[in-house]
């Protein structure tokens, strides 16, 4: 911190200082929670009872869409809290579309991708694989639609708002949350995708 | 499904219990509206966000659950008091201890250590609420939301049978069909949210709401073992979220996360229930110690002995609770190895937990003891919970837990941790802190006679179980020829558990003397004690402080007093801000339990349906912008005068 | 906090263009060598590590606002935690006797 007219306006308050602080703490949940899904991924990745494998039925091309996808959308996201430090409402807001751009492509993405499994024969009920890897890839996605209608309803308050004290620590936390959905999707691109594609 | 499978029928206890469940509603409902009270409730209660009230409302729910438990718990001693007995049968004391299980753990223990913690902690470290108070409102109703589902499940649909550990292949849909094991999954569920909601929101108040001055280690141990647990809570519970999830998913739509067939893993679920579970078990006793820390240093009039060594052996037990989740299932076939290492993880728990005990017993060391209701459990405790950890080091170790595992060796150790370690807590907090809550105490001789019933009949009731523990019977057995002789040791405990019965009812009998006619010229500080909540009317102001205190050590408020310096000044009002009420958490619990219900029977249609509510309730509050509001200076004024007579 | 914020934003730049740099090289080691298995899952792990950690300091800025130590210690806590889950659970449910392996 160096003085006081430079701590950005989502810290100013109290209130907003413990909102942060608290979402920082949920991601700490999030984590175990994310880990459990791998941890139990992990356990039961050879369990195919015949069904197909994940070298099978992943389609590399499609999976680096999706990353890319994501990638970008978090470095925009990134642009956008740049954008509201400087005061700058319409780059925050620009900046933000694009985000909830990218993160519907990327849904879009995985959705199709789910129904190429199901059509390969690897439906949540084939097996203990099957059921694992639905569960950690529909959290994450879950997590993914939750926050594209979360942003969307900020960009909402935004609009009628303007950058006040509490729009721009809700929009500050809702960019922590999608940094950490990239984070928890190079795990998964890591550990289910590229380890089922190349074991 | 036809309405006799909704209902439960053809059980003549059920029946009772379901006119009677009728009757009280349609009663309750009745005297309210007679009373014309649906107002006060809603705006006094239903929709209020202060902590105190929260607080109260959580132990309520508690006590109500801790006599639902205790029934249960009475009714299979009662199953088990003589050989051959038919009271229960065998479905039906599956169903009792199941329930009694999950009951006295989450619905419980869980939110009376909550209420407490809720009521206590704000005040201790000198703030004016916790930090998030609407969430603490959502956190409180989606538990009693929880509790409620979970206990319909006897007269609508059917109890969860396959344990409060619900271990597969049992629990899945192949062996228990029927929805009560969907209520175990769905309502946990739920009630798991709102805790975790709690442990955040406690981490957040402890570290941004502490009182000027009050640094870390001039924190009261309460509040640190608060502080602990919460952090416990954030660590442990997404566990048992995403077990839950996968109980669910193979439960309601057909996956096999944990089935035999199709590459399940039954051994998964319990991996993932004990790695909560473990925890679970020091979320629920390290804030009894907390409470246990603070009755012993007020009443020994000295400060507790080795602050700082107490503060690490927690934070110990914290981190090592984490890493001994095997020791629940040693005779799974896990390796050596495996074993081996978790024995000692285990016992090493063991040293942090003696360093607490000796803590205790030095700050006993040339006290001026006063022997009031809340020190004589804490007193009571000490010896009790040694024998509860002295056996659990028995277990421990992994070779001679071949012997113990699953007999009621086993249940005689659990419950005489869990018994000292949260009941006693409970009750050694409840009188304490009565006064901060209502402005009166509970009567202590009416609280002696509770005390000696209840740890007799504690000692009576499972102390036999250890014998018959180690002479073979196993858990959950719920009947046993006479030839194995068990049956006068078992008689014994069934009498110790009506004794134990007494003492409940001497407390409620004590709360409701006292209601009526315990005085009501309790002051400040009735106790003579240490920290921060005693500087504050009895019962609390809802702004709690009129003016946030400064505090320069440990136990300031002890050496303030004897300065004469805890007095308040005009000058120093100022207007106060608050949290105004909100709808939002009580509807949005609602909707979640009305969800939940429908899941429950895998009506899928209506649950999607239903869902729009909790939809909305999320909308809702993201558009709340409500910035609460001033309490101004004449009003704090009045009320301190009330108290202080006159201000400064 | 950075005090100048208004200067173009490098550091997300710089963050982006290494995670998509990453990424790559992820799929290169993955696809294109001949290491043996558990040395690319090594080498594609700790990459994956690396890009995590790009988010967190990057894009995240963990350290920075009061509460800065508390967020590196919450987040230091959370990765035990996970490789306590991660590696406990198969450790415990792969080396015994009764596991299906
Ligand atoms: C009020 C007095 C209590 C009585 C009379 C009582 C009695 C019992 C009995 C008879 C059993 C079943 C033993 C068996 O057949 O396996 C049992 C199980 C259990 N009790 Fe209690 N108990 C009491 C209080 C508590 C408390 C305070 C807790 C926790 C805070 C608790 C937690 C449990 C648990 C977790 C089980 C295991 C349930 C299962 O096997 O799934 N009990 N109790
Ligand atoms: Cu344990």
């Amino acid at each position: 911190m160096t003085s006081h007219t430079t701590t950005p306006l989502e810290y100013k308050t109290q209130q907003s200082q413990m909102n942060i602080l608290g979402f920082w703490i949920f991601l700490g949940a999030e984590i175990v929670l994310f880990s459990t899904l791998f941890a139990s991924y992990f356990v039961l990745e050879h369990n195919i009872a015949g069904g197909p494998a994940g070298g099978d039925i992943f389609v590399l091309k499609d999976v680096l869409i999706e990353t890319f996808l994501l990638l970008t959308s978090s470095f925009t996201s990134g642009l956008a809290i740049h954008a509201m430090r400087n005061h700058d409402k319409k780059g925050l807001l620009i900046w933000m579309i694009a985000t909830l751009l990218l993160g519907a492509g990327f849904l879009y993405m995985e959705i199709n991708e789910f129904l190429h499994f199901i059509h390969e024969g690897a439906t949540i009920q084939t097996s203990g694989f099957t059921a694992a890897l639905f569960t950690l890839l529909g959290t994450h996605g879950a997590h993914v639609t939750f926050g594209i209608v979360w942003i969307s309803l900020l960009l909402v308050q935004l609009v009628r708002r303007g950058i006040t004290e509490k729009t721009s620590s809700k929009l500050f936390i809702a960019s922590l949350y999608w940094h950490f959905l990239d984070v928890v999707w190079i795990f998964i691109f890591t550990f289910v995708y590229l380890k089922g594609m190349v074991m | 499904m036809s309405l006799d499978e909704f209902f439960v029928t053809g059980d003549p206890m059920i029946f009772a219990s379901q006119i009677a469940i009728g009757l009280t509603m349609v009663g309750l409902i009745a005297l309210i509206t007679y009373l014309k009270r649906w107002k006060w409730l809603w705006s006094e209660w239903f929709t209020t966000v202060d902590h105190k009230k929260i607080g109260i409302m959580y132990i309520l729910a508690g006590v109500l659950m801790f006599f639902r438990g205790g029934v249960d718990g009475l009714l299979m001693k009662a199953q088990t008091s003589r050989p051959e007995m038919g009271i229960l049968d065998a479905q039906h004391y599956d169903e009792i201890f199941t329930t009694h299980g999950v009951i006295m753990i989450l619905f419980m223990a869980m939110p009376l250590l909550i209420g407490i913690m809720n009521v206590v902690v704000p005040l201790q470290i000198g703030a004016r609420d916790v930090a998030f108070p609407k969430l603490n409102a959502l956190s409180f109703w989606l538990f009693f939301v929880a509790a409620m589902l979970f206990n319909i499940s006897f007269v609508i649909g059917g109890s969860p049978d396959a344990g409060w550990t619900s271990y597969f292949p049992l629990a899945g849909k192949e062996f228990t069909p029927g929805v009560g094991n969907n209520y175990y999954a769905i309502s946990l569920q739920i009630a798991g949210i709102g805790t975790l909601a709690t442990g955040i929101n406690f981490v957040v108040t402890i570290i941004k709401m502490r009182a000027p001055g009050m640094s870390w280690m001039k924190m009261p141990i309460f509040v640190w073992t608060t502080f602990i647990t919460s952090i416990i809570i954030v660590a442990a519970f997404p566990i048992f979220t995403v077990a839950l999830l996968y109980m669910t998913l193979d439960r309601l739509f057909g996956t096999h996360f944990f089935t035999v067939a199709a590459g399940g893993d039954p051994m998964l679920w319990l991996n993932l229930f004990w790695l909560w579970g473990h925890p679970e078990v020091y979320i629920v006793v390290l804030p009894a110690f907390g409470m246990f820390s603070e009755v012993i240093a007020t009443f020994a009039r000295k400060n507790l002995y080795g602050y700082k060594s107490m503060v690490y052996a927690v934070a110990g037990i914290a981190f090592l609770s984490m890493l001994v989740w095997v020791h629940h299932f040693y005779t799974m076939g896990n390796s050596a190895t495996v074993n081996s290492i978790f024995s000692l993880t285990t016992m090493m728990i063991a040293i942090p937990t003696g360093v607490k005990i000796f803590n205790w017993l030095f700050t006993l060391r040339k006290g001026r003891i006063e022997f009031s209701t809340s020190m004589l459990w804490a007193l009571a405790f000490i010896p009790c919970f040694t024998i509860g950890g002295v056996t659990g080091v028995m277990l421990a170790m992994a070779a001679a837990d071949y012997q113990y595992h699953n007999t009621m060796f086993l249940v005689a150790h659990f419950h005489y941790v869990l018994i000292p370690g949260v009941v006693f807590a409970v009750f050694a907090g409840l009188y304490y802190w009565w006064p901060k809550m209502f402005g009166f105490k509970l009567n202590e001789k009416i609280g002696k006679w509770h005390f000696w019933l209840f740890v007799i009949g504690f000692n009576l009731t499972f102390m036999p179980m250890f014998f018959v523990g180690l002479d073979g019977m196993s858990r959950r057995m719920y009947t046993y020829a006479e030839s194995t002789g068990w049956g006068a040791w078992l008689g014994f405990s069934a009498v110790g558990s009506l004794i134990m019965a007494a003492g409940f009812a001497a407390l409620v009998y004590n709360i409701y003397w006292s209601f009526r006619y315990a005085s009501r010229k309790v002051g400040n500080d009735p106790w003579n004690a240490r920290t921060l909540e005693w500087a504050t009317a009895s019962p609390a102001p809802h702004y709690n402080f009129a003016k946030v205190p400064e505090v320069d050590r440990l136990d300031d408020f002890w050496y303030k007093k004897k300065k004469g310096e805890t007095g308040l000044k005009k000058s120093d009002l100022k207007p106060v801000h608050m949290p105004s009420n909100s709808w939002t958490p009580i509807v949005l619990a609602a909707a979640f339990g009305v969800v939940g219900f429908f899941l429950v029977f895998e009506w899928f249609t209506l649950a999607i349906i239903a869902s729009v509510g909790i939809v909305v309730g999320l909308v809702a509050n993201t558009f709340d912008y409500d910035d609460g509001y001033h309490i101004p200076v004449d009003e704090l004024e009045e009320e301190e005068r009330e108290w202080r007579g006159d201000l400064k | 906090m950075s005090a100048n914020t208004s200067r173009f934003p490098w550091n997300l730049l710089v963050g982006f263009v290494l995670s998509i740099a990453l990424t790559l090289l992820a799929v290169f080691v993955a696809f294109n060598t001949d290491f043996s298995k558990s040395i690319i899952l090594g080498i594609i792990g700790t990459l994956a590590i690396f890009q995590a950690l790009i988010q967190l300091f990057m894009f995240m800025h963990v350290t920075e606002g009061k509460e800065g130590i508390i967020n590196v210690v919450n987040m230091i806590y959370s990765v035990f935690l996970a490789l306590v889950i991660v590696f406990g659970s198969i450790w415990v449910l792969t080396s015994g006797h009764a596991s299906m392996h």
